[in-house]
């Protein structure tokens, strides 16, 4: 099949290096100390963030000095074309994993002892990357929330087909079998917190398409400050001492 | 623009003079804006002169970088950054309103809306008979005759355990176990620390307890009375009152329908992110009066806007005194 087409464009109608629309929202949901809802066109992603607070199972508390991260991650039965049964599979359980590595290697968990946070992440509708939406949309929600971090995770992936480095795989360039990298990093230390392929790619190739993710990494850096920019001026002007 | 919307139907007209009161809002409060920051961005800091970095602010590379989302604030050389829309941190003094979660060994945990539960040591708490002496294991057996979980309770914020757990206090008859009203959460920046947390709304006959943790009591008024003089009284009451006791703990309906009102104008002014102060409070119930608004419209689009409104203009009016 042709992911590419003569003139440069991608099925969707987008260049190799272009990005699909980002919509991101904070304050989603009123209950939770911080929540948001992050759009990567078609993929949809809300997260809600609830802490610090006190550890609910004390098992669960390794460190003593240090906050526990916790997180979920699930897909929404609706949100993809066939109907999910399972809620927790070895995909879901995975992906809990690397999001919650992810996010507790940028909390400044030792400001915080023995307390936990708590970070629920629902895909609403799942168009490919929904890895990295997750990752994005746990970042907006936790600045809301007030934690105080290292930096702003930020993620994005990046494939390759038919020898062309593309940008941000949506569902059908993904299930295509070629490479798919996802990147997370934060902007401002300069560092990478995830990284991981499936498929394999040659040494020159990857870094081509490593670098292509980690511009897109910094885009999506660029969206999320802005959003969380305008909501804290909208914050602090509305309370007004 | 992106901002943290309303989740409420609003109609064209409303969309508009909503839009038009928050951003009078923000031309009124322009000269403080420039300071918000964000997480990781720089905060400017003259190298040569010592500061010291407080909360919420990390130092990499030389560069100082905010850690939380929120404002720079300047006291003499220390450079923090207050955080909006995080958990409460208390401080010694604070009086607070928690909720019971747990009576255990010798203490209560009580939810504060902080990191951890707070705690209230039975030895740290006011006898309800008014009287100073040794707690006994009697005494811990009874625990639950002074308070049981999920009551309301507020407490005076005692100090830090070295691992950062927070004792609480109730050393006086206005602290303790609160009856017949309403708790509601606000955000804890939308509450200004000061002299006065306790109110009582005398034209209503309502009590109001801000609590520095964004907990606010809304309830019914009572007297605080001197511990000596209820025992003097307790033998008259005990004759007098023993079969009457159960059905006047029923408050009035209309102090039940004041308590709706005024618990209603705090939602609202806390759902559009306006601080929270007896006096905006008790404005915003008047103004739900003099517009013959009913108490379960209030939290309807239109009032809203009303207060948006309203807010807008009042701090223009006091801008100019």
């Amino acid at each position: 099949m042709e992911y590419v087409n003569p003139e440069g464009l991608r099925l969707d109608g987008r260049r190799f290096n272009e990005m699909r629309q980002i919509v991101a929202e904070v304050g989603v949901v009123s209950k939770a100390d911080g929540s948001a809802v992050f759009e990567m066109g078609n993929t949809k992603v809300i997260a809600a963030v609830y802490g610090p607070r006190e550890i609910q199972n004390k098992s669960q508390q390794k460190k003593n000095d240090h906050a526990v991260v916790l997180c979920e991650y699930s897909m929404a039965q609706f949100s993809t074309g066939d109907r999910r049964r399972q809620k927790f599979d070895r995909r879901s359980t995975e992906l809990s994993l690397v999001i919650r590595q992810t996010m507790e290697a940028c909390i400044l968990t030792e400001l915080m002892p023995h307390s936990q946070i708590d970070i629920f992440l629902q895909v609403l509708q799942a168009d490919g990357g929904t890895r990295s939406a997750c990752i994005n949309a746990a970042t907006l929600a936790l600045a809301d929330a007030g934690i105080p971090m290292r930096d702003l995770a930020v993620s994005c992936s990046a494939g390759y087909l038919n020898s062309t480095p593309l940008l941000d795989l949506n569902y059908v360039e993904d299930s295509a079998g070629g490479a798919d990298v996802t990147v997370g990093i934060l902007p401002k230390l300069d560092k990478v917190t995830l990284l991981q392929m499936d498929a394999k790619l040659p040494m020159e190739t990857f870094e081509t398409v490593f670098a292509l993710a980690s511009e897109g990494c910094k885009a999506i850096a660029e969206r999320i400050r802005e959003v969380l920019q305008e909501n804290t001026k909208q914050l602090e002007y509305r309370r007004a001492a | 623009m992106v901002m943290r919307k309303l989740q409420l139907p609003l109609s064209q007209t409303q969309k508009v003079r909503f839009e038009r009161a928050i951003e009078r809002l923000q031309s009124l409060s322009s000269a403080n804006s420039d300071a918000s920051v964000i997480v990781t961005d720089s905060i400017p800091v003259n190298h040569d002169d010592a500061f010291l970095k407080g909360h919420g602010t990390s130092e990499v590379d030389g560069e100082l970088l905010a850690t939380v989302c929120g404002v720079v604030e300047r006291v003499d050389k220390l450079v923090y950054v207050r955080t909006l829309r995080a958990r409460y941190k208390p401080e010694v003094g604070d009086i607070v309103v928690g909720r019971v979660i747990e009576v255990a060994q010798k203490r209560w945990r009580v939810e504060l809306n902080f990191t951890q539960d707070g705690v209230l040591m039975l030895s740290s708490m006011n006898m309800p008979d008014g009287i100073q002496r040794r707690r006994t294991s009697v005494d811990e057996l009874n625990m639950r005759n002074i308070f049981v979980e999920h009551d309301v309770v507020c407490a005076e914020v005692r100090n830090f355990q070295h691992d950062g757990s927070l004792q609480l206090q109730a050393r006086s008859q206005k602290y303790g176990k609160l009856e017949k009203g309403q708790l509601l959460k606000v955000d804890p920046y939308l509450v200004k620390r000061s002299k006065h947390h306790f109110h009582y709304v005398e034209s209503l006959g309502i009590d109001l307890i801000i609590g520095c943790n964004g907990f606010i009591w809304v309830g019914e008024h009572v007297e605080v009375r001197d511990p000596m003089a209820i025992d003097d009284q307790k033998d008259e009451e005990m004759i007098s009152s023993s079969s009457a006791g159960k059905e006047q703990n029923h408050n009035p309906l209309e102090t039940r329908q004041t308590i709706c009102r005024i618990g209603n104008a705090i939602r609202v002014l806390s759902n559009l992110g306006f601080t929270v102060t007896l006096e905006v409070i008790i404005e915003t119930v008047n103004l739900s009066n003099s517009k013959n608004i009913d108490i379960h419209d209030m939290l309807g689009s239109e009032f809203h806007v009303v207060v948006a409104e309203n807010e807008a203009e009042r701090r223009r009016t006091k801008r100019k005194k």
